[in-house]
């Protein structure tokens, strides 16, 4: 087992050259906390983007930023924070909830695309990823997009390799939008809600005009990690100082039909949605699998309340479209979920489960066949020897 | 001149035969082979360039599309779908052996599901009428071009449109949450549904933008949103596009992000007060036009901290509407731009380049001076928020001479574009258009890697194949 860390894009592509002479395969990753997601892949050798890092260009006025993929995520938010800007889409940090340890990267995030809270307002990760540079299969530079806001020449790479988990080609360095960050923060929150009545008022909150900016549930046991003693469903406002008093209170005026909803104020709230973001209300025990599904808003609850009637554990965020459950790591729990997911239009991805079973069940949904030839194709296009991360999302992919 | 691939000769022989195929699939007048009836489709919103297809097929359902796109491939017959033919990039000129699939009669809304946000309608309903069937609660399709009257949403996701409102909004990308697509090979996929994000592979965002390259759309899935409670737009004149360019840095500086941020140089102001007597400040050389939204006491705080801002840039000019009907009188000049350059210059080029906005008070310079190079009058009207450039070239096409000088203007234009950091479209697409630029934003491996994506859907390059890619030698 060889580690290689290169230092700059050069090290990257000669590593990545170097493994297509000789046909071997790379375990491509930034820190690795996201190495227990989908299926493990078999190399021998390891490629870590973790020393390429620094923020390459921070144009505040122009909402943009580029790092290379190695940056810290808390090192470059903390950077965007000192211009009073975030990252639009609040991605998580699983760390914690997976039971690893290390300091996650950007590439890494963009890699696997997770998006937190805000997604539902703001968008995905691959929605901001403007521009990126990348090392293909064959150890050759490409890149797509740049570093302005709207740009549509040519095929859109950027957002096919977000979320491609390092399959199609090594990302080296990423360039994002990013916004001025909120200057005010609360939630509307509704007391002991079943998750039906908690999604449909979600619903409505989502639907008035307010721009609720998160939208979750937490059944009684993932609320009583936040200290309270029974369900929370939680309406998140982000805005101007002067909007968020009035936006709230005219938000529990739409949610009066549901229950009298209490104002949480900006720590109270910002705590609350940094527990969602992560998933630390949930506390899987070892050896216990983590999945994330995401559905149709509306089906969210039934596929909740399928997992936990086997066992399972979860909460609701994106207004009932994300449903993430930990529980034991049975075929029969799996089954349960993904039968659930199916039957709510949506799909699953597995963030942790025992070795012995990620490498033969699905991790995430199958491809039609028609898709599945296209996507061996595409894979094919970037990485014809089959060294990237094989087998990372399907298998022989 | 832009090239066009050589014609397959041995479809060109089969054209009846093949005309026959089609009519077997799409009965009555769903076939045109008519020479007088294929005209309407002999070209796009970049009428320019013209070029009569062999046929016209305009199938009502998936199943036809895919029969229709069974048979083109067994029959090596290359396709270019086609909504409304709003394209300002050539992206549905035809070609002389192909089939154009239209997706006009597809103009069903299938589904609206208030309760999860989203609609699903066919490929040939209009941006507009999107919106036109959610209003009613509240709700909006928000990419907004400024065709969206007539354009097609099928044709907004091959193009991935934005319009005014993306810089709070996004483009069409960020907007949809399905689709259902048909390759070249006749395989009907569905992409994604009512949920947010892939599981695995990104189709979605790959196959939006690919300019029907990849595959047809026959079915869109988008997010609708519930309208704010209201919004209200402001006027502000400044003494230089330096001035006004300083002035949205400003404005985006202060954390303050409006719903619309549009940019009007002095040519564009007189053309379009001329046109719609809208009342901009002739005496200005640089125009936003500024929208917020919420509720009014919100819109009158932003709209407030925003004009503070503009004071500290010496505007020559400063409205900010008190109602609803001031606000659509400040819109009024900006809507009606195309128009207003259409009334005094018979043809113009809208041109759509990106550039990073802290190079704007340089780059609309250069453009200045390039244009009174070639003689060519020239007026910029962009969205200021994110650097989408439109700049418009006047010409007349009868003058070939003239002709020839604004398109070279136009590439200048991207070229310049492209070297200060930005790229050649920001919402119209490659097209036809551009297609010969492509080198100067890319290198061969940036551009070989995009084409073997395009051969991983498409091996025989039947689907729209003479876009986006410059031509290869022989082709």
């Amino acid at each position: 087992m060889t580690l290689h860390s290169p230092v700059d894009e050069a090290g990257v592509q000669a590593a990545v050259a170097a493994a297509y002479a000789a046909r071997t395969p790379l375990l491509v990753q930034g820190a690795g906390t996201k190495a227990t997601m989908l299926r493990p892949v078999q190399a021998a050798h390891t490629l870590s983007l973790a020393a390429c890092a620094g923020v390459t260009l921070y144009a505040p006025k122009e909402l943009i930023v580029s790092a290379r993929a190695g940056t810290s995520l808390a090192a470059l938010e903390a950077e965007l924070a000192g211009a009073g800007q975030h990252m639009i889409a609040e991605p998580p940090d699983y760390a914690q909830l997976l039971g690893v340890d290390g300091a996650q990267t950007l590439g890494g995030v963009v890699a696997t695309n997770l998006s937190g809270p805000r997604r539902i307002t703001g968008g995905a990760v691959r929605d901001h990823v403007l521009g990126v540079r990348a090392v293909n299969g064959t150890g050759d530079v490409i890149k797509s997009g740049g570093r302005v806001l709207k740009n549509v020449t040519g095929l859109d790479l950027c957002k096919l390799l977000t979320g491609s988990h390092g399959t199609l080609a090594v990302l080296t360095e990423i360039t994002l939008k990013v916004l001025p960050a909120p200057e005010a923060t609360a939630s509307v929150v509704l007391l002991g809600q079943t998750a039906e009545a908690a999604v449909a008022a979600l619903s409505a909150a989502l639907g008035s005009p307010y721009g609720v900016s998160g939208a979750a549930y937490l059944p009684a046991e993932a609320a009583g990690v936040l200290g309270a003693g029974q369900a929370l469903t939680l309406a998140r406002l982000e805005d101007f100082a002067a909007s968020v008093p009035y936006r709230a209170d005219r938000l529990r005026g739409v949610l009066a039909s549901f229950g009298t909803a209490e104002i949480w104020e900006a720590d109270r709230s910002r705590a609350a949605w940094a527990a969602i973001r992560d998933a630390l209300v949930l506390q899987p025990e070892a050896g216990w699998a983590v999945w994330r599904v995401s559905v149709r808003p509306s089906r969210g609850a039934e596929v909740l309340a399928a997992a936990q009637a086997e066992g399972a554990a979860g909460f609701l965020d994106w207004g009932g479209g994300l449903v993430m459950l930990t529980g034991p790591a049975t075929e029969c729990l799996h089954s349960t979920i993904t039968a659930a997911a199916l039957r709510a239009g949506g799909v699953w991805t597995v963030l942790r489960a025992p070795a012995a079973w990620r490498s033969v069940a699905q991790m995430v949904p199958a491809e039609v066949p028609a898709l599945a030839v296209i996507s061996r194709r595409v894979k094919a296009a970037f990485d014809p020897a089959g060294i990237l991360n094989p087998g990372r999302i399907f298998a022989g992919v | 001149m832009i090239s066009l691939p050589v014609p397959k000769a041995d479809v060109l022989a089969r054209r009846e035969a093949i005309v026959a195929g089609l009519r077997r699939i799409v009965p009555g007048e769903g076939v045109i082979g008519d020479a007088l009836l294929l005209k309407p489709y002999e070209t796009d919103g970049l009428a320019i360039y013209r070029q009569p297809p062999m046929a016209v097929v305009l199938p009502e359902t998936t199943a036809q599309v895919a029969e229709i796109l069974r048979f083109c491939h067994a029959n090596g017959v290359r396709v270019v779908p086609r909504g409304a033919g709003t394209s300002l990039s050539g992206g549905a000129l035809p070609l002389a052996d192909s089939v154009v699939v239209g997706l006009a009669r597809m103009n069903q809304i299938l589904d609206i599901d208030y309760a999860d946000r989203c609609a699903t309608v066919q490929a040939g309903v209009t941006n507009l009428a999107i919106t036109g069937a959610v209003q009613d609660r509240g709700f909006f399709y928000a990419p907004d071009p400024s065709s969206q009257l007539a354009c097609m949403i099928g044709g907004n996701v091959g193009m991935n449109s934005g319009g005014a409102h993306c810089l709070k909004y996004g483009v069409t990308a960020n907007n949809l949450l399905g689709l259902t697509v048909v390759t070249i090979e006749g395989e009907v996929i569905r992409i994604g549904g009512a949920h947010l994000d892939a599981a695995g592979y990104d189709w979605l965002g790959l196959l939006t933008g690919s300019e029907g390259m990849l595959a047809v759309v026959t079915e869109v899935t988008v997010r609708i949103l519930r309208g704010p409670e209201g919004a209200r737009a402001m006027l502000a004149g400044f003494g230089s596009n330096e001035v006004a360019g300083a002035c949205v840095d400003a404005i985006i500086g202060a954390g303050i992000i409006p719903v619309a941020l549009e940019f009007m140089d002095r040519p564009a102001i007189h053309a379009c007060e001329a046109f719609a007597h809208a009342g901009y400040p002739l005496n200005a050389a640089a125009m936003l036009i500024i929208e917020v939204e919420g509720s009014l006491e919100e819109q009158a705080a932003l709209l407030g901290r925003i004009e503070r801002i503009c004071l500290d840039f010496d505007p020559v000019s400063l409205r900010v509407a008190a109602t609803a009907e001031e606000s659509a009188a400040i819109w009024k000049g900006r809507k009606g731009a195309f128009g207003a350059v259409g009334r005094i210059s018979p043809d113009y080029f809208c041109m759509d380049g990106t550039i990073p906005t802290s190079r704007l008070p340089e780059t609309l310079r250069r453009i200045g001076e390039m244009a009174a190079a070639a003689d060519l009058q020239v007026c910029n009207i962009f969205h200021a928020g994110d650097g989408n450039l439109h700049p418009l070239i006047m010409f007349d096409a009868n003058n070939a001479a003239q002709f020839a000088r604004a398109e070279a203007l136009g590439a200048d234009i991207l070229r310049l574009c492209v070297e200060v950091g930005g790229c050649l479209t920001g919402e119209h697409g490659v097209g036809i258009e551009k297609r010969d630029l492509m080198g100067s934003q890319f290198n061969a491996v940036d551009l070989d890697q995009q084409r073997a994506i395009k051969t991983a859907f498409d091996p025989g390059w039947l689907l729209n194949p003479a876009k986006v890619f410059p031509l290869l030698p022989g082709a």
